[in-house]
């Protein structure tokens, strides 16, 4: 097997008295795109901190292509690494082109193959007609293609993106979907951390959610959803009748299936991979819980990863 | 290949410099429009006045316009580096997340700091020649040792920009600079000998603005302007030298303290 690119063994970080980053494990393989999943607070920026080296490591071990991450090793990893951050921090007063530029002399980069460096990733980024305009005359999808952009100047061998598309429209980011996915398939391993469960399921090959500094699931997204939600969804809208939302709610755990209750709709997830023994394993078939359910407002749908997400993070809000 | 600390430090430079190059005419008129007014307006305007009060009118050896056009070309030098090192660095160390873009690559805090604070220094060095031609057209600097003016303009650029550094590492708003202006600047500009001879004051105080970096730079600066330069020149060099040591040392530690935690 080939040597990770990141390797956390037993990560942690506590800022005062805080513990933000409690025992975290994880492997990023040569060639894949890993998702850090968790709502906010759960430490995901924290632990994209320490190992692109803006946060020393306080405990357990981390590695980057096989270096422990540590003020010595930091030039030598960052060289070999980008870094697309959550904040925009492009340089507001330089062109689109200059901003390449400089970034390319930052990581030793110069003269024609500079040159050639940014004419492609203009292109790339579908930012060329924008080389000589100010970055405040940018939407933000170009914003955020351009922060790519510069963080393949150097053609890493690892990127890590902070949630890449945090605030774009969807043709947007659909853009931006599609030059990840490019990328991916050129090699390069990813890091990803999002809100955006779509974008996970979309991009990642295997996933991790965190909440309150520590792993609390890992697989692929298709496993996560068989192992945590199951194989269907039916969510009936019961509007403000409170009677009609007891109904359901009764009929619903009368199936045997788990139940939730989010507002005004009443969630039936359907796990057909219980084990044996398991009362949600009669329910493998959506067809008895359907016609148990007939006349009601309800949408039958697969499970998605934020379904995974809600049912393992909860529905509170985290500010 | 990755860069090492020079050119990380010159990187960082030129990129200061691209961005400044956009609107570097209103940063102009700025940076040299000040000193040179001070320089017109007090040293001749002025100037009249105490020359003929000191029953000195019109002998151009010793009138006031000399004395004070080396001490105005150092807080020249002064001034723009300390304003770039403060709300310029401030601005790119948080607003922008200049530092932080930077510090994605093989760039490290020491580069980062040197690089902004040449830049400082940079400006300072432009403000400070600026004021020299004005001099030298004037007729005021009589020594060719002038032609060290520059450098000394930039020793001190460095000195304050690295001292403007680790303000604002500290500094929590662009309120704060007000403080480090009022207190420590304005103090500076006005008992560092600029405008009078420290001897005019009495011993203890004399103790207190020999402390003050910008005396020495004064000092320093006057004495090339005079073609007088010898062991005392060479003693406030060391001693700007030894401040720029212990400002850069504790610029690297704070910034890097604000950003890698």
């Amino acid at each position: 097997m080939e040597a990770p690119i990141v390797e956390a063994v037993g990560l942690r970080k506590r800022y005062d008295k805080d513990e933000v980053v409690c025992g975290v494990d994880f492997t990023v393989r040569p060639r894949e795109c890993f998702g850090l999943l968790g709502p906010n607070g759960a430490g995901k920026t924290t632990t994209i901190r320490m190992l692109t080296c803006f946060s020393p490591v306080e405990a357990g071990s981390l590695t980057v292509f096989g270096l422990p991450v540590n003020a010595a090793n930091a030039r030598a990893i960052k060289s070999r690494l980008g870094l697309a951050p959550q904040d925009e921090n492009l340089d507001p007063d330089l062109t689109v082109a200059m901003n390449l530029h400089i970034y390319a002399s930052y990581f030793g980069i110069g003269g024609g193959e500079a040159r050639a460096r940014v004419a492609e990733l203009l292109a790339f980024a579908e930012l060329e007609d924008r080389a000589n305009d100010r970055i405040p005359t940018l939407s933000g999808g170009m914003k955020r293609r351009l922060i790519l952009a510069r963080a393949l100047i150097n053609r890493p061998s690892l990127l890590v993106l902070d949630e890449p598309t945090t605030g774009l429209d969807p043709q947007a980011r659909h853009l931006v979907w599609e030059r990840l996915r490019e990328l991916k398939r050129s090699g390069v391993a990813m890091l990803l951390t999002t809100h955006y469960m779509e974008e996970a399921a979309q991009l990642c090959d295997r996933l991790v959610v965190m909440d309150h500094g520590r792993i609390i699931a890992e697989g692929t997204p298709a496993a996560l959803i068989a192992e945590y939600v199951g194989d269907d969804v039916i969510e009936v809208a019961t509007g403000n009748d409170l009677a009609a939302r007891a109904r359901v709610e009764a009929i619903c755990r009368a199936l045997g299936g788990r139940v939730d209750v989010v507002g005004d709709h009443v969630i039936l997830y359907l796990n057909g991979k219980g084990a044996v023994g398991d009362p949600r394993a009669a329910l493998s078939d959506p067809r008895a819980a359907l016609s148990a359910l007939a006349g009601e407002p309800l949408v039958h749908r697969r499970p998605t990863l934020e379904d995974v997400f809600l049912t393992l993070t909860g529905r509170d809000l985290r500010e | 290949m990755t860069p090492g600390f020079l050119g990380g430090a010159l990187r960082v430079w030129r990129r200061d410099m691209e961005s400044w190059r956009k609107y570097y005419k209103a940063s102009l008129v700025g940076a040299l429009g000040e000193p040179i007014l001070s320089l017109l307006a007090i040293g001749y305007g002025l100037g009249r006045f105490v020359d003929i009060n000191s029953g000195n009118p019109g002998t151009d050896a010793l009138g006031y316009a000399h004395f004070l056009a080396p001490g105005i070309l150092a807080s020249a030098a002064m001034n723009a580096a300390s304003f770039e090192a403060t709300f310029g660095s401030y601005t790119r160390m948080t607003e922008q997340k200049t530092y932080d873009a930077i510090l994605a690559t093989p760039i490290g805090i020491r580069e980062i700091v040197a690089g902004d604070a040449l830049w400082a220094a940079s400006k300072a060095t432009l403000s400070g020649t600026a004021v020299l031609l004005v001099a030298v057209a004037a007729g005021l600097v009589r020594s060719w040792w002038a032609i060290g003016l520059p450098i000394v303009a930039l020793v001190i650029g460095l000195v304050f920009a690295t001292m403007g550094l680790v303000v604002s590492s500290r500094a929590r708003a662009y309120d704060f600079f007000t403080y480090y202006f009022t207190l420590v600047i304005s103090v500076m500009y006005f008992f560092s000998g600029i405008f009078f001879p420290l001897g005019t004051l009495p011993a203890w105080a004399q103790a207190i603005a020999w402390c003050l970096p910008l005396t020495h730079a004064v000092a320093l600066s006057r004495a090339c302007a005079a073609g007088t330069v010898g062991l005392a020149a060479l003693g406030h060099l060391g001693v700007l030298l030894a401040v720029l040591a212990i400002t850069y040392t504790l610029a690297v530690h704070w910034v890097g303290r604000r950003l890698i935690a």
